[in-house]
């Protein structure tokens, strides 16, 4: 049954994901199969059948081939969707630069998943964090009701004549993909009113027009076309805060920070986290400030672009940050650590930023972890020197 | 009006720009060509890696008059099926969606998205331009590089036979499959034009020898691919609905009215190592697919 | 009016430049030996020829890259490959 007011209803994330798909009429979607993305695109498959969505769903042989079609139906002007995992995204991977670099406004949904071997269907980030120097616009939702939210979000920015940058809006596998809880969904009308006319894409491939895509271009030009994708994504960092405000005055959940700020105000110690050990840590937070802690929890729901100006915001009057991270970039340290560390140079700032790695291969990510963190760095166990290891509570 | 007949047949208009970066005597190039004439305008073309990729030309020019797009080498049976849905989407229902692969893109990289898009019946056409090796990146064995042919990874000649990849096709059951030469570019139009009518994936395998990679002067290469129709190296049919058809001039080879095999193989330089018992290998290799051919034909007859 | 920068190409002749500068060799047509079968055009990889108001072939010398199918196929020697070193 279509959506006719606003409703909410208890869903997993995938599940909430193929709502916020099927309410933005994609036309398009091109599918393979894989643990814990699959049943997205089971339940789309259903939409489809019900005549709940208008769509071709391509049943493709491969993930290789699932984001080759989705270039194909994109570069012809379709409103286009796709959703993978781990080595799906791996699988894929030549094609998402292809996707971002011929400037295609594909949505997909990237439900993370360690990588192997050996085989493990549990969430860390490492897939995900392979798409950062892509091109892909790329979101990370702690829970279902941000995915359905960012889905909504990600086809206005991707499909803006100023950015055309695919947009991946991630988050973790089980966790979130396949736990229940209730998600506010908007009306048809209400999707329909906020997101662009679909029609209004650019067709690259149109007879009309017939523009070849991807000639051999000198160097210069080839550089040119990077730096105009870099300027496009610096650029997108406003539409996407102002995408983000006109969600937050239909919801009253506010996506225009670009951070998931909490309690970070006053905070001398913030816990920076992404996806849904971010719920983790935001009750660790309340744990901490009952003991009279300063502390805080910022989630990066925003990957790529980056939003420095957001960041540095949070972080001004914090002296010490302590970065949890679920990648890890081996001979270098978290990923998410690297992410931050590089703004206390650029930015000179006067603060502290700790490295720790934590919930690889699915291994859980209790508030306890962050607890014992925040204790054992303030009684100076640790210096920001070391990549920090923590399993189950203890030290590996 | 006094224009020559043959133009009365496949038109004046060109929508394959001359000025391109094929080498000289391309037969690939003339391929492209009668491909683009027959397919005109209203047409999308999906390429994959390969000498295509260079003969389109630098940036912002193009070589070609048509929407074109450059796929990864593994993709372009995907990215078309994806164009098919997309017009669907939009209603543009009048667009011939085309692939034009390599022998690489097409046996071996590309070989799983080309049976996806057939086993799910995309509406289609993929033009197989088999030039028999990896030719744009320096001449390397691919699966459709005949026995004893010399290539820079088979340099003493390639052991093993060229995969029968219409064989392969015909097992997905697509509607219409056909082969073709750079020698007869009217059959090569009349067959594009056929495909393009019928619904479905189809899929046509056209001969076109590399003058660099198979070691013959660049004037020859006309008369190279006419001498693999001649000697029976090369078979010219289509086959609609399961239904195989002989066309001119190899439909009057059955009999064995075919010039040696020799003939074809002796006017290029990748077959130097192809002597003794190879060449006996390589004979054995065409009477097969005669056989085969005369096998379907009495079958077809009964 | 976008301010991105597609990696799309418009169609046109010279795609790589003149191809005339890859030839040592012209292919030069004796019109009273052409008997209009229009062989040259149909097998010219570049296209390099025009067929004219009379429908004899017309060589277009910016691109013609000598290769010389041309004089190959033509059934009645009507063209000479002549060198340009």
């Amino acid at each position: 049954m279509s959506i006719t007011s606003r409703v909410k209803k208890v869903l997993t994330g995938n599940h909430a994901t193929a709502y916020a798909v099927m309410q933005a009429r994609v036309d398009v979607i091109p599918a393979y199969p894989i643990t814990p993305q699959t049943t997205i695109v089971e339940k789309l498959d259903e939409f489809i059948e019900n005549g709940l969505l208008d769509a071709s769903m391509i049943r493709v042989e491969s993930e290789h081939s699932a984001m080759a079609a989705a270039i194909g139906a994109s570069a012809a002007g379709a409103r286009t969707y796709t959703a993978t995992s781990s080595h799906g995204l791996l699988y894929m991977y030549e094609n998402l630069w292809w996707a971002a670099n011929a400037r295609l406004p594909i949505v997909a949904t990237f439900v993370t998943r360690a990588i192997g071997p050996p085989w493990n269907i549990w969430s860390d980030h490492q897939d995900i964090f392979t798409l950062r120097d892509t091109g892909w616009i790329l979101f990370m939702a702690k829970n279902a009701q941000e995915a359905y939210d960012l889905t909504i979000q990600a086809f206005k920015i991707a499909e803006n004549p100023n950015i055309r940058l695919p947009v991946g809006v991630g988050y973790d596998g089980f966790y979130t993909s396949h736990t229940s809880e209730p998600v506010e969904m908007l009306s048809q009308d209400e999707v329909d009113s906020f997101l662009p006319d679909k029609r209004a894409i650019k067709p690259l491939l149109d007879p009309e027009h017939p523009y070849t895509i991807g000639n051999l271009p000198d160097a210069s030009f080839n550089f040119l076309i990077r730096k105009n994708m870099w300027s496009s994504m610096e650029s997108s960092l406003d539409y996407i805060r102002k995408v983000g405000y006109e969600y937050y005055l239909l919801t009253g959940r506010n996506y225009g920070d670009l951070v998931d700020k909490y309690r970070t105000d006053d905070a001398e110690t913030i816990f920076v986290s992404i996806g849904a050990m971010a719920n983790e840590g935001i009750v660790a937070v309340d744990k901490l400030r009952a003991r009279g802690v300063k502390v805080g929890h910022m989630a990066l729901r925003l990957l790529r672009p980056f939003p420095t100006a957001e960041v540095l915001d949070v972080l001004d009057g914090a002296d010490r940050v302590i970065v949890f991270s679920r990648a890890l970039s081996m001979g270098k340290g978290g990923v998410l650590f690297t992410e931050l560390a590089d703004l206390a140079y650029r930015y000179h700032l006067d603060i502290d930023v700790y490295d720790v790695v934590v919930g690889l291969s699915g291994v859980e990510v209790v508030d306890n972890d962050f607890i014992k963190i925040f204790r054992d760095v303030s009684e100076g166990v640790f210096d920001n020197k070391e990549t920090i290891f923590l399993l189950g509570g203890k030290y590996v | 009006m006094s224009k020559p007949k043959l133009v009365s047949i496949i038109g004046e208009q060109e929508y394959y720009y001359p000025g391109h970066a094929a080498c000289q005597g391309c037969g690939a190039s003339i391929g492209l060509r009668h491909l683009l004439k027959a397919i005109g305008p209203n047409s999308i073309l999906a390429v994959p890696a390969g000498c295509t990729s260079i003969i389109a030309g630098r940036a912002n020019l193009s070589t070609f008059g048509i929407p074109f797009i450059h796929t990864a080498f593994a993709s372009a049976s995907a990215v078309a099926s994806g164009i098919v849905e997309a017009l669907d989407r939009l209603g543009k229902k009048d667009v011939n969606v085309v692939v034009w692969a390599g022998d690489g893109g097409t046996y071996d990289i590309g070989f799983a998205s080309l049976s996806g898009a057939a086993e799910r019946g995309h509406n289609i056409l993929y033009v197989l331009d088999d030039n028999e090796a990896y030719m744009n990146t320096g001449i390397q064995r691919s699966g459709a590089t005949p026995r004893g042919a010399w290539t820079t990874t088979t340099i003493k000649g390639k052991k093993e036979g060229k995969k029968d990849i219409i064989d392969i096709m015909l097992a997905h059951n697509i509607p219409y499959l056909a082969t073709a030469s750079v020698a007869y570019p009217l059959d090569f139009h009349r067959k594009v034009k056929k495909a393009l009518s019928i619904k479905g994936f189809k899929f046509i395998h056209l001969m076109a020898p590399c003058p660099p990679g198979w070691r013959f002067d660049m004037n020859l290469t006309v008369e190279v691919a006419r001498k693999a129709v001649l000697s029976g190296v090369w078979i010219l049919m289509e086959i609609e609905n399961g239904r195989l058809k002989l066309n001119p001039p190899s439909n009057t080879m059955l009999e064995k009215r075919r010039l040696p095999v020799e003939e074809y193989i002796k006017m290029q330089g990748r077959f130097r190592y192809l002597k003794g018992e190879l060449l006996e290998e390589f004979k054995r290799d065409v009477e097969m697919n005669w056989e085969r051919v005369k096998k379907i034909l009495a079958e077809q007859s009964r | 009016m976008s301010k991105v920068l597609y990696p799309i190409s418009k169609p046109g002749p010279g795609a790589v430049g003149k191809t005339s500068t890859w030839r040592w060799q012209k292919p030069v047509i004796d019109l009273n030996k052409c008997t209009k079968c229009g062989l040259c055009w149909l097998y010219c990889p570049e296209p390099a020829f025009d067929i004219d108001a009379e429908g004899y072939p017309v060589v277009k010398y910016d691109w013609c890259k000598g290769c010389g199918i041309c004089y190959e196929e033509c059934p009645v020697d009507a063209i000479e490959m002549v060198s340009e070193e």
